[in-house]
C-alpha cells in the first residue's frame, strides 16, 4: 500500500513539471525562512535585535509562489512576511540577517527600514515601504512598463488580507482589469491584521473580488505548495499569454504574533493557535517527500545541521558588520549624479 | 521667436520630449482621446497611440501609483492630476513612495516620475476646482516642485523635469493657460531646477513669489513706476522645492523690503518658508518687517462671483500692498 501511495505522491510534483531536486529545494528553502524566522525572534527576545516581524506559518505557499517565476524576467513586489519568497528568488541568509541588524552592507535599505521592507534591483526585488498596499498599483506599473516595451515579463505581488480593503487594491486591481495586464496579485491570508480577524476585515470572500475587475480570482490552501505551485503556474501562463491579471488568495494561518511588538494572546487563544499548528504545511511537505522515497531522517538531520551552521555564520557576519555611517546616513535623498542630460 | 500660450509651452514640451526618447508617455483622465479637459495632452494619441497617451480610470491613487511603479522600471511618466484640488488621494503614493524610493533603498532604486496638476482659481470653479496644493507637498524632502509663470518657463521646466531622475510635482496655473503668452524658443531647450530668476530690476522695494501672481505684480509695478516712481524688483522662484536661497537672498537685500506674495493661502505656505530663510540671514539688513499678501486662510475660494474676486489677489491688491511697502 505504502508503495502504491508513493507513486501516486510521486507523480504529483512531477505532472506539474517539478523535478524531484526541485521539490527537494523547495523544502529545504522553507525550512530556512522557517530556521531564520525563529532565530529573529529568539534575537529580538535577547535585545540584540529592536525588531521582527514574522512569517511563520506561510513559508510554504511563498516558496511554491516563487517557484513558479521566472528569476531573469519577472519584477517581484514582495510584502513584510515575505521571507521564504525573497530567500528563493535568491536573497541570502546573509542579507536578511544585514537587514535585521540594520547594516550598511544590507541590499534591501542599508540598514535604513524596519527588516521585512525588501528591495533589491540585482533579484528584480522592488523596494517596499510600511504603509500597506501601496506596492499594488506599483507593480501595475511594472505590468505595464512590460506591455509597453513588449516584454515577457510578469509582475508578483503580495499582500495581506488587511491590505485587500485598501484603495490601492481596488484601483490596482481595476487598472490592471482594464488593460489585461501581466500581474499577479496575491493575498495572503493569514486570518489577522494585527488584532483584527478576517469576519471584521470582510464578509465576503477576498478572491471574488477579482470578478468584479473582470479576471479570474482562485483560492488556495497555503499549506499545499503542490497546489500554490499549480494555480500560480497557471497564472503566470495568462499574464504571459495577454490573457491579464488573476487574483490569487493564499488561505493560512499567521502563527506567531503580528510582529515582536505584539502580544498576540490579548485576541486569541492558546488552544486556537496550536490547532493551526497542527496544519502547518512545512511538515506535511516532508511527509510528501518522505512518502515520494525522496527524504528520510538523516537528510533532515543533515539540513537541520546545515541551516544552523548557515545561520550563525550569516547571524556573526551581520553582527560584525559596521553601520552605516552617519556621514552616508542622509545621502541619497535626490540623485548625487547629474543625470545624463541636458541642460543642468 | 514665436509667441504661444503657456497651454501651447506645456503641450509642445511633452510631444517634443514623447518624440525624442520612446520612454515617455503620459497618463491620466481623460489624457488620450480627448486630449485632456484643457486640452493639454491633445494631439498625443493621435501622434504617439493609446499606449503613450493613455486614458486611465478614474483613479488617482492608480494613475500616480501606476506611473511610480513604470518609473522605476526604467520608463519616463508624466501622470496628469485632472485638477490639483483631486490629487489628494494620490498624496500616500506620493509623500510615502515617490519621496522616499531613492532613500529608503540607498540609491538602489529611483523614481524619475512627474506629476502634472492644474492648481488656482479666477475661473468660477468653486472650491474644488480652485485649490493651489502646493504647502501640503512642500517640506517633503525628495520631491521637487515647479510652478512656472511664463510659457518659456513652462516649457523648459517641464523638460527639465522630464529629463530629471527624481519625482517632480509640475503645478500648472490653470488661469495662465490661455492667458498668459510670451515668446517660445522653438525645439528644445531647459530652464534649471532649483533657480529662480529675476523678471523685473527695481531698488525699492522687493516682491518674492511663484506663478500667476506675479503677472498682477507685474503689473502693478509698471503702474507704480510711472505713477510714483516706486521702482521694484521682482523675482520668480519658479521652483519651490529645492528652493534657491541665494536667488532669495540676493533679491532681499537689493531693496531691504520683501513682499512675498502667493494665491496659496497664507499659514503654512511656501511664503513663511521663504520669509523664514530671510530672516534667518538677512535680518539686520531689512528696512521693513517682511510682508506676505496670500490667499485667505479659509477652506477654499466660493464660486459666486463676488466671493472669488475676494479670494483672488489682482493688479490693484498687488499694487497696495506694494505701495504701503515702499513707503515704510
Amino acid at each position: 500500500m505504502t508503495q502504491t501511495g508513493a507513486v501516486r505522491q510521486q507523480s504529483r510534483h512531477a505532472a506539474l513539471g517539478l523535478t524531484d531536486r526541485q521539490v527537494i529545494e523547495m523544502y529545504e528553502t522553507m525550512m530556512r525562512a522557517r530556521r531564520f524566522d525563529e532565530r529573529c525572534l529568539l534575537l529580538q527576545r535577547a535585545g540584540k535585535v529592536n525588531f521582527h516581524i514574522s512569517g511563520i506559518g506561510q513559508e510554504p505557499s511563498q516558496v511554491a509562489m516563487a517557484f513558479a517565476m521566472d528569476f531573469e524576467k519577472d519584477w517581484f513586489l514582495p510584502y513584510y512576511r515575505d521571507y521564504a519568497f525573497v530567500l528563493t528568488v535568491g536573497m541570502t541568509l546573509k542579507e536578511l540577517f544585514l537587514s535585521l541588524f540594520a547594516k550598511a552592507e544590507d541590499p534591501n535599505s542599508a540598514g535604513r527600514q524596519m527588516p521585512g521592507h525588501f528591495g533589491c534591483k540585482r533579484l528584480r526585488i522592488v523596494t517596499g515601504s510600511s504603509p500597506v498596499t501601496t506596492q499594488v498599483p506599483h507593480a501595475v506599473g511594472f505590468a505595464y512598463a512590460a506591455k509597453l516595451r513588449g516584454e515577457s515579463s510578469v509582475a508578483y505581488v503580495s499582500f495581506g488580507e488587511g491590505s485587500s480593503n485598501q484603495g490601492d487594491f481596488h484601483e490596482g486591481c481595476n487598472f490592471a482589469g482594464v488593460h489585461k495586464l501581466p500581474v499577479i496579485f496575491v493575498c495572503e491570508n493569514n486570518g489577522y491584521a494585527i488584532s483584527v480577524p478576517l469576519s471584521k476585515q470582510t464578509a465576503g470572500r477576498i478572491s471574488d473580488r477579482a470578478i468584479g475587475y473582470g479576471f479570474p480570482g482562485v483560492r488556495v490552501d497555503g499549506n499545499d505548495p503542490l497546489e500554490v505551485y499549480r494555480v500560480m503556474k497557471e497564472a503566470h501562463e495568462r499574464a504571459l499569454n495577454g490573457e491579464g491579471p488573476t487574483l490569487i488568495e493564499v488561505m493560512s494561518y499567521r502563527l506567531s504574533p503580528h510582529s515582536t511588538s505584539d502580544n498576540d494572546l490579548a485576541y486569541r487563544t492558546k488552544e486556537e493557535v496550536e490547532a493551526h499548528r497542527k496544519n502547518d504545511g512545512i511538515p506535511a511537505f516532508r511527509n510528501y517527500l518522505t512518502e515520494a522515497g525522496l527524504w528520510n531522517e538523516e537528510r533532515e538531520n543533515e539540513l537541520q545541521a546545515r541551516i544552523r551552521k548557515e545561520l550563525d555564520e550569516a547571524q556573526a557576519y551581520a553582527e560584525r558588520a559596521p553601520f552605516q555611517s552617519v556621514e552616508d546616513a542622509f545621502r541619497y535623498v535626490y540623485a548625487e549624479e547629474p543625470s545624463s542630460g541636458e541642460g543642468r | 521667436m514665436p509667441v504661444i500660450e503657456y497651454i501651447e509651452a506645456i503641450r509642445s514640451a511633452m510631444k517634443e520630449e514623447m518624440e525624442r526618447d520612446s520612454r515617455v508617455f503620459v497618463l491620466g483622465e481623460d489624457v488620450g482621446l480627448k486630449g485632456g479637459v484643457f486640452t493639454t495632452t491633445k494631439g498625443l494619441q493621435e501622434q504617439f497611440g493609446e499606449l503613450r497617451a493613455l486614458d486611465t480610470p478614474l483613479s488617482e491613487s492608480a494613475i500616480a501609483g501606476v506611473a511610480i511603479g513604470a518609473a522605476m522600471a526604467g520608463l519616463r511618466p508624466i501622470a496628469e492630476m485632472q485638477y490639483s484640488d483631486f490629487m489628494f488621494p494620490a498624496t500616500n503614493q506620493i509623500i510615502s513612495e515617490a519621496a522616499k524610493i531613492r532613500y529608503r533603498s540607498n540609491n538602489d532604486w529611483d523614481c524619475p516620475v512627474v506629476i502634472r496638476a492644474p492648481i488656482g482659481g479666477g475661473v468660477f470653479g468653486g472650491l474644488y476646482h480652485s485649490q493651489c496644493p502646493e504647502s501640503v507637498f512642500f517640506g517633503t524632502p525628495g520631491l521637487k516642485i515647479l510652478a512656472p509663470a511664463t510659457a518659456y518657463d513652462a516649457k523648459g521646466l517641464l523638460i527639465s523635469a522630464i529629463r530629471d531622475p527624481d519625482p517632480v510635482l509640475f503645478f500648472e496655473h490653470k488661469k495662465c493657460y490661455r492667458l498668459i503668452s510670451d515668446e517660445v524658443p522653438e525645439g528644445e531647450y531647459t530652464v534649471p531646477i532649483g533657480k529662480s530668476r529675476v523678471m523685473r530690476e527695481g531698488d525699492d522695494i522687493t516682491v518674492i513669489g511663484y506663478s500667476l501672481p506675479l503677472h498682477f505684480a507685474m503689473e502693478a509695478a509698471a503702474e507704480l513706476a510711472r505713477e510714483e516712481g516706486v521702482e521694484a524688483h521682482i523675482l520668480d522662484l519658479r521652483t519651490l522645492q529645492p528652493l534657491d536661497r541665494e536667488g532669495i537672498l540676493e533679491a532681499a537685500s537689493r531693496t531691504g523690503k520683501v513682499l512675498i506674495v502667493h494665491e496659496d493661502n497664507k499659514t503654512g505656505g511656501i511664503g513663511a518658508e521663504v520669509a523664514a530663510i530671510i530672516a534667518e540671514e538677512l535680518l539686520y539688513d531689512l528696512d521693513a518687517p517682511i510682508r506676505r499678501l496670500c490667499g485667505p486662510d479659509v477652506p477654499a475660494m466660493p464660486i459666486n462671483p463676488p466671493g472669488e474676486k475676494h479670494f483672488m489677489l489682482n493688479k490693484e491688491k498687488l499694487k497696495t500692498a506694494m505701495l504701503e511697502l515702499a513707503r515704510y
